[in-house]
């Protein structure tokens, strides 16, 4: 076991109290600081622990790729769809070079994988969206990918499972990324319509053009501890209504208690969650299907 | 040659045609039906039945209002999640009595409140991108004004989508773009001019099938020829199946993209 600094004798007056200070840093080990508490985690704990912080729980962000590792069984993720890259649409200065800037930053081609998995051996389509690559903004391309997989999905009546990170809609698409909003929920219906089963994974933040289309359109919600979830962004609502916000303004928490979202899953948790209930939504017959 | 942010201006002008003109200059005997069934009524959004000559039809518009007092009562006709469930149920009993739904669209966006927000403005727009998608009877929607984001898109899932000449359809305010992009909101106007919001644009981009002529001196005229023209589209309309309007408007939206 790694060593875990919240046991450790504390070393002064100081540290008996409130946080960890800094300097536990000087055990050689590498460290991140937790955004929430202030906890220096050791890196290969943090990975151990599912990149949550083993004071506080909090829930650091995660690549695409690392929640996938996490939620699937191992080599099971196919991708799809990954030659689906963003155009520029409207010809918005500087987002070509952007777009080409994000790709070597975020090593994706965009801001969201699609594939087909299993989750302890339960198969299902999935989509992840990527946080480092423009914030898991929905221009074309994510609507594109979305679309298909959820076509691909119904064609082989096979259930989705969606992890969404987002700032909302591309504003650097103009319009057409407004419309992706309306397509990706054509597709979602037409998935649901058919008797299938889709389940969204909120993460923190998920916000605008994406929590007003398919992030909500889940038969069932499930949300990370923590996450914030909602439609305006904090900031513009403060400006509106010229108010203070109330505490846990757009936590899952709150959603939670305003009957918005089904249920919270700390990270440890959702892979065991989430095959049980595609298990208890498995299509009558595909079994025989399959054989 | 007008630039970008004067369509957004004459869009926004306080002097121009609101939802419930357009009610009143393309309906006969309209009657308002209120409320969501869940919490509440939303003044910005007006709803009801009407006839268009002899056909009975469903009509959702967006309402700014024209004075102060009736810009407060319609909150400026930014609707709140009441608002969009409330033009849900009255689209699903337009579908149920095979009504054609006609949306008349003026809004700078959904509301940005803490009660918006809590009682899911999210939820309530994806429901409405959702179901309209799979509304068994014809929809069509008319931007009159500000097409302003997911708050108008909520009223726009459509088997046609028209504009005005003027009216403006945009994923963001160009202050709000300015704002984000540049840390200032005074670019507005060179914001407008990237984000491609204009009649015009929008139809280059094939988000809107017509633009509507506007005739500010002779609004009667318009409203006639508006008129003609939505009975032309329903005759059209409903000689199509339910499932063959449904699965045009899925390839409506499908090709938008990539």
């Amino acid at each position: 076991m790694p060593f875990n600094p919240m046991f450790r004798k504390p070393k002064n007056e100081l540290e008996k109290g409130g946080r960890p200070s800094k300097r536990v840093e000087s055990d050689v080990e590498m460290t991140q600081n937790c955004p929430s508490c202030g906890n220096a985690n050791p890196i290969a704990e943090l990975w151990e622990n599912l990149h949550v912080c083993s004071n506080c729980g909090y829930c650091f962000r995660l690549t695409a790729r690392q929640r996938i590792g996490y939620l699937t069984d191992r080599d099971s993720f196919k991708e799809l769809f990954a030659e689906i890259e963003s155009r520029d649409p409207i010809g918005f200065p500087g987002y070509s070079d952007k777009l080409e800037q994000m790709k070597k930053t975020a090593r994706e081609p965009e801001a969201v994988v699609c594939g087909v998995a299993e989750i302890d051996e339960e198969p299902c389509a999935m989509f992840v969206m990527e946080p480092y690559f423009m914030m898991g903004s929905m221009g074309a391309a994510v609507g594109e990918k979305i679309t298909r997989l959820f076509e691909y999905a119904e064609e082989r009546t096979l259930p989705v499972i969606g992890c969404t990170v987002s700032g909302g809609a591309r504003m650097q698409e103009g319009i057409v990324s407004l419309m992706q909003m309306a397509k990706t929920s054509g597709a979602v219906k037409r998935h649901s319509s058919a008797g299938n089963f889709y389940l969204t994974l909120l993460t923190d933040p998920t916000t605008g053009g994406v929590t007003a289309s398919f992030a909500m359109q889940g038969d069932i919600l499930m949300a990370e501890p923590g996450a914030i979830i909602g439609f305006a962004g904090a900031r513009v609502v403060e400006q509106t209504v010229r108010k203070k916000l109330p505490p846990g303004f757009q936590k899952a928490e709150l959603l939670l208690e305003h009957g918005f979202v089904d249920m919270i899953v700390p990270r440890a948790d959702q892979k065991r969650i989430i095959s049980s209930l595609l298990a208890m939504h498995k299509r009558r017959g595909s079994d025989e299907d399959g054989v | 040659m007008k630039t970008a942010y004067e369509y957004v201006l004459a869009a926004r002008a306080k002097d121009r045609l609101t939802g419930l003109d357009f009610i009143n200059g393309l309906f006969l005997n309209f009657i308002e039906l209120h409320g969501d069934r869940r919490f509440a009524d939303d003044p910005a959004i007006i709803g009801g039945v009407a006839y268009l000559e002899d056909i009975p039809v469903t009509v959702l518009a967006t309402e700014k209002g024209r004075d102060t007092k009736s810009r407060i009562k319609r909150n400026f006709g930014t609707p709140n999640p009441e608002g969009y469930r409330k033009a849900l149920r009255l689209m699903k009993q337009a579908e149920k009595f095979g009504r054609p739904v006609i949306c008349i669209v003026d809004t700078s966006g959904a509301f940005c409140g803490i009660g918006a927000e809590e009682r899911g403005q999210g939820h309530a727009i994806a429901e409405n991108l959702a179901e309209m998608m799979a509304l068994k009877t014809p929809v069509l929607s008319i931007l009159i004004g500000e097409g302003g984001s997911g708050g108008a898109l909520a009223l726009a899932v459509a088997d046609e989508v028209w504009m005005l000449e003027n009216a403006v359809y945009s994923v963001i305010s160009p202050e709000g773009c300015a704002n984000i992009l540049w840390r200032d909101p005074e670019k507005a106007a060179e914001a407008a001019q990237n984000l491609k919001l204009t009649a015009q644009n929008v139809q280059a981009l094939g988000v809107v099938e017509r633009i509507v002529p506007e005739n500010s001196k002779e609004p009667i005229k318009m409203f006639e020829n508006l008129a003609l023209e939505i009975k032309e589209w329903y005759k059209k309309s409903v000689s199509l199946s339910p499932d063959e309007l449904t699965e045009r408007r899925y390839e409506r939206f499908r090709k938008m993209g990539v």
